[in-house]
C-alpha cells in the first residue's frame, strides 16, 4: 500500500518533468518554422540588385510575371528609409533618453522622478499603433503631409522608454564607491557622472540602445500613418519615405509584388535577430 | 560643467516624459471628441454599427472591443500551457544549466521577431493548415490571430514568471523536500504559492502586450466589422480596424478611429499599471 | 533482537562535491536509538554535509556524490527512494523556514499535504495539537492557528519547523545548527525541548557551540577536514579528549 503510493507519486513526478520539458521544447517549433520558411523562400531573391534597386511598379512586376521572368528591382528604397529614420530617431532619443535615465538614477527618491518613472512604464506599454495616431496628429497634420520626420518622431518615442530604463538600471547597479571616490577627489557631480559613472556604464547603455533599435526596426503600424511609403529612393526628410517593414506590408497587399515578400522579410529578420543577439552577447560580456 | 547647468539639463530631459505622455492623451482626447459628441460616449461604446455610407454614417466600437477582448483572452489561454513549462524549465528544473540558456535564447529570439513577420507566417503557413484541417473555411479569423498572438506573448510571460520562480528561497524548497515531497509536489505546494503573485502579474503584462498587438491581428483576423460570433469567425480588433482604415478615413470616421485608439490606450494603460504595481509588490515579498 | 541494531549507522560514508575533493571522508559511526548526538568541528569540516547525507538532501544536486553506506534501521538508505527516506528522517534547518503561504495549522500538516496523504478533520486537529504541544508552542499559538507562520518570532518559527518535522513521526531528527539564528532565551527553550523529544526520536545535531553540545548531547562527534576524528561520550570527550586536534578545538586553539 505504502510502496504503491510512493511509486504512484514518483510516476506523477516523472510525468510532470516530461510534460514540462516537452511543452517547453515545443517553443522551438515556431521559431524554426518561421526562420525556415523565411530563409527557404527568401534566399532566392537575395541578389545584389535586391539591395541596390528600388521597388518596381506593379505594372513592371506584372509584365515580368507574364513574361515568366523574376520580378525586377529590390528594397533599396526601404533600406534607405529605415536607416534614415532610425538615424534621426536615435539622434533625438539617445541623448534625451540617457539624460532622463541619469536624472532618474541621480534622484531616486524625488517625487517628480517617481512620476517620470511611472510615465516611462506607461509609454513603454503604449501600443505602437497609438503612437502612430498621435504622431499623425502632432506632425503629419500640421506639416500637411507624411514625412520621414514624422516617421522618426514615432520611432524615437518608442525608443525613449527603453533607453531611459537601461541607462537608469545600469547606473543603479554601479558600485556606490565609484561615485564616492570620484566626489572625494573633488569632482563635482556633473564631472563625476561624465568622467566616471557614464564611462563605467557605457556597456549597459550601449546594449540598451541596440535593443531599442532592434525593437523599433520592425515596427510597421506607426509608420503607416507617418512615413506612409515611397516607391523610389529618397533622402528628403519632409517627404513620404519608405521602410523595410512598410514594403513587406505593401507586398503583402499587392498580388503582383508578393514574390518580393520573402526577400524583404529575410533581410528584416536577419537584421533584427543579429542586433538582438549582439546586444545580448555584449551585455553578457560587459557584465563579467 | 557647472553643477547648476547639469541639474537643469537633466531636469529638462526628464520634462520630456510628461510632455510626451501628456501630449499623447491630449491629442487623442481632442481628436476623439467629435466622435464622442456626435454619437454619445456610451452609445459609441455599445453600438455595433460601422457604416460609412455618406449621410448615414454610423460608427460604434463594440465589435472591435469584443474582437480585442476575444483575441486577447484566447491568446492567454493558448499561451499558458507553453509559457508555464518554459518558466519552470528555465527557473526551476534546469536552472542555470546550458539547456536552460538555450531555451532562453529561443524565447528571446521569438520575442525579437517583428510582428509583421509573425503575420506573414500565420497567413502563409498556419492559415492553409487551418483550412486543410477543416477548422474554418476561410482560415482567417479570431482563432488563428489568437494562436499567433499566443506564440508572441509566451516569451514575455515566461521570462518574467521564471524570474519569480527563481526567487523562491532554496530554504523553503529544501524544507519541503526534507518532509518527503517529490519535485512536482514541491512545485505545486511551495513554488507556485510563493511565486504566485509574481507569476500572475507576468500574465497581466502579457495581456497588456496582446491587447495592442496590431500587424499580426490585422493580417489574420479577416477584417470584417461584425461582432465575432464564434472563435472561428472573422472580425476586427481595435488595433486592426485602426491599421486598416486610418489611412483612408477622414472627418467623422477618422475621429471615430481615434476614439477607438483612445479606448485602447486607456485599457492597456490600466492593465499595464495594474501589472507593474503587482510586480513591484511581488518583488518586495 | 532489534535493540542490537543501531538506529543509524555510517559505514565508510564519503561525500564529494567535485571529483578531486571530498567533503566527508570515510566516516564510520553507529548511533543508538533515543539519544542526542552532537556533531562538532570548525566551519568547513563537513559536519553539515554529513548531516544532510542522512536525509539524502545531496540527491537534489546532481554533481554531489555520496559513497559508502548509511544504514537506517539496518537498511542502506543510499539505495532507497529519497522521498521514502526523508519521511522517516526529519530535518530542521539553520534558519527557520515556515512556508510563508501557509497558516500555522497548515504548516504543521504540510508534510501530509506534500506527501498527498489525506487526513480527517479530527486527525488533523489531533496531529496539530500533539505536535505543537510537543514543541511547547500550543499554548502560545492555539488562538492564532489560522495566522501565517511568518508572524511568529524567530524562536517560535523554529519550534514550528520542529513540529512540522515531528508531524511525520520520523525515526531520526536532523538538526543543522537550529539555534544559530536565535537569541539566547529562544535557544534555551529549544535545548530544553530537545531533552524531552529524545524520548520519541533520535536526534543528530550539528552545532559549533561547544556549550550546547555539552548541555544536551550524550555522545559527540568531532570532525576535522572531512574526517571523523573522535566519537564517544560527550562528557568523556570534553574532560579527556584522546586526539590532539579535538583538544585544540575544545580549548579554543582552533576554528
Amino acid at each position: 500500500m505504502d510502496n504503491a503510493n510512493i511509486k504512484n507519486r514518483l510516476t506523477k513526478d516523472r510525468i510532470v518533468l516530461y510534460a514540462v520539458s516537452l511543452f517547453a521544447g515545443l517553443m522551438a517549433v515556431p521559431l524554426l518554422a518561421i526562420l525556415g520558411e523565411v530563409l527557404l523562400r527568401g534566399y532566392e531573391q537575395l541578389s545584389w540588385s535586391f539591395f541596390t534597386e528600388p521597388t518596381p511598379t506593379a505594372y513592371r512586376a506584372m509584365k515580368a510575371i507574364k513574361a515568366g521572368e523574376p520580378i525586377p528591382g529590390g528594397i533599396a528604397n526601404g533600406i534607405v528609409g529605415t536607416m534614415l529614420m532610425l538615424a534621426m530617431a536615435a539622434l533625438f532619443a539617445v541623448p534625451i533618453g540617457i539624460l532622463c535615465g541619469v536624472f532618474l538614477a541621480e534622484n531616486p527618491k524625488n517625487r517628480f522622478s517617481q512620476f517620470v518613472s511611472f510615465l516611462t512604464d506607461l509609454l513603454q506599454g503604449t501600443p505602437s499603433v497609438i503612437i502612430g495616431i498621435v504622431v499623425y496628429i502632432w506632425v503629419v497634420v500640421p506639416m500637411k503631409g507624411y514625412s520621414a520626420i514624422a516617421g522618426s518622431v514615432a520611432l524615437s518615442i518608442m525608443m525613449l522608454p527603453l533607453i531611459i530604463r537601461s541607462t537608469e538600471e545600469t547606473l543603479r547597479i554601479l558600485p556606490a564607491s565609484l561615485k564616492e571616490a570620484g566626489l572625494a577627489l573633488g569632482g563635482n557631480r556633473a564631472r563625476v557622472m561624465l568622467r566616471v559613472q557614464l564611462p563605467a556604464a557605457f556597456g549597459g547603455i550601449f546594449t540598451g540602445v541596440l535593443l531599442a533599435v532592434s525593437r523599433v526596426i520592425g515596427e510597421t503600424a506607426p509608420l503607416m500613418f507617418t512615413a506612409l511609403g515611397c516607391s523610389f529612393i529618397r533622402f528628403a526628410v519632409d517627404k513620404p519615405i519608405s521602410a523595410v517593414p512598410l514594403l513587406i506590408w505593401e507586398f503583402f497587399n499587392d498580388p503582383n509584388l508578393q514574390e518580393l515578400i520573402w526577400g524583404a522579410s529575410l533581410f528584416l529578420l536577419l537584421f533584427v535577430l543579429t542586433l538582438n543577439l549582439t546586444a545580448k552577447y555584449l551585455a553578457k560580456k560587459w557584465n563579467q | 560643467m557647472n553643477d547648476r547647468i547639469y541639474r537643469i539639463l537633466l531636469f529638462a530631459a526628464a520634462l520630456v516624459m510628461p510632455l510626451v505622455c501628456g501630449g499623447v492623451v491630449y491629442a487623442l482626447v481632442t481628436d476623439a471628441r467629435e466622435a464622442f459628441e456626435h454619437f454619445g460616449f456610451f452609445n459609441f461604446l455599445t453600438s455595433s454599427e460601422w457604416s460609412y455610407t455618406e449621410g448615414a454614417e454610423q460608427y460604434g466600437a463594440l465589435p472591435f472591443i469584443t474582437g480585442t477582448l476575444m483575441t486577447t483572452l484566447l491568446a492567454l489561454i493558448f499561451c499558458i500551457p507553453f509559457s508555464l513549462p518554459v518558466a519552470l524549465f528555465v527557473g526551476e528544473y534546469f536552472k542555470g544549466t546550458r539547456v536552460a540558456a538555450i531555451l532562453s535564447t529561443i524565447t528571446d529570439l521569438l520575442a525579437g521577431i517583428p510582428s509583421i513577420i509573425y503575420g506573414l507566417w500565420g497567413f502563409y503557413t498556419l492559415r492553409p493548415l487551418i483550412i486543410m484541417l477543416d477548422i474554418s473555411p476561410q482560415g482567417s479569423g479570431v482563432l488563428i490571430a489568437s494562436l499567433v498572438l499566443a506564440i508572441m506573448i509566451v516569451p514575455y510571460a515566461a521570462s518574467l514568471s521564471a524570474e519569480f520562480i527563481k526567487m523562491v528561497p532554496n530554504d523553503l524548497k529544501e524544507a519541503a523536500y526534507s518532509l518527503g515531497a517529490t519535485r512536482a509536489e514541491v512545485i505545486r505546494r511551495v513554488v507556485f504559492p510563493v511565486a504566485g503573485s509574481g507569476i500572475f502579474s507576468a500574465y497581466i503584462l502579457a495581456i497588456g502586450r496582446a491587447l495592442g498587438e496590431t500587424m499580426t491581428v490585422t493580417m489574420l483576423i479577416g477584417n470584417t466589422n461584425n461582432i465575432p460570433n464564434s472563435i472561428t469567425s472573422t472580425g476586427n480588433s481595435m488595433a486592426s480596424i485602426i491599421a486598416n482604415q486610418f489611412g483612408e478615413a477622414d472627418d467623422l470616421r477618422l475621429s471615430s478611429l481615434i476614439a477607438i485608439g483612445l479606448i485602447l490606450y486607456l485599457i492597456t494603460a490600466v492593465i499595464n499599471m495594474i501589472g507593474k504595481i503587482m510586480i513591484k509588490r511581488a518583488r518586495i515579498v | 533482537m532489534e535493540s542490537v541494531i543501531p538506529i543509524l549507522e555510517f559505514k565508510k560514508t564519503c561525500v564529494s562535491y567535485t571529483k578531486q575533493t571530498m567533503a566527508v571522508k570515510y566516516v564510520s559511526a553507529a548511533i543508538d536509538r533515543n539519544t542526542i548526538t552532537a556533531i562538532m568541528g570548525p566551519s568547513g569540516c563537513g559536519k553539515s554535509t554529513l548531516l544532510r547525507a542522512v536525509n539524502l538532501m545531496h540527491s537534489l544536486y546532481p554533481n554531489i556524490r555520496v559513497d559508502g553506506e548509511i544504514l537506517l534501521g539496518g537498511e542502506n538508505i543510499l539505495s532507497m527512494e529519497p522521498i521514502d527516506v526523508r519521511r522517516r528522517v526529519g530535518m530542521v534547518f539553520q534558519r527557520p523556514a515556515p512556508f510563508p503561504t501557509m497558516s500555522i495549522y497548515d504548516n504543521v500538516l504540510s508534510g501530509y499535504v506534500l506527501n498527498g496523504i489525506r487526513l480527517s478533520k479530527a486527525e488533523k486537529d489531533a496531529t496539530v495539537e500533539r505536535c505543537l504541544r510537543s514543541v511547547a508552542l500550543w499554548d502560545e499559538v492555539k488562538e492564532v492557528l489560522n495566522k501565517k507562520g511568518t508572524f511568529l518570532s524567530g524562536g517560535q518559527q523554529q519550534r514550528l519547523c520542529i513540529a512540522r518535522a515531528l508531524a511525520m513521526q520520523p525515526d531520526v531528527l536532523l538538526m543543522d545548527e537550529p539555534t544559530s539564528a536565535l537569541d539566547p532565551i529562544a535557544t534555551a527553550h529549544i535545548e530544553e525541548l530537545m531533552q524531552e523529544l529524545q524520548k520519541e526520536v533520535t536526534i543528530l545535531i550539528v552545532t559549533h557551540n561547544m556549550g550546547q553540545a555539552m548541555r544536551i548531547s550524550s555522545k559527540s562527534m568531532f570532525m576535522y577536514l572531512g574526517e571523523l576524528v573522535e566519537y564517544g561520550d560527550t562528557a568523556a570527550m570534553f574532560s579527556n579528549p584522546s586526539d590532539e586536534r579535538t583538544k585544540a578545538y575544545l580549548t579554543g586553539k582552533m576554528g
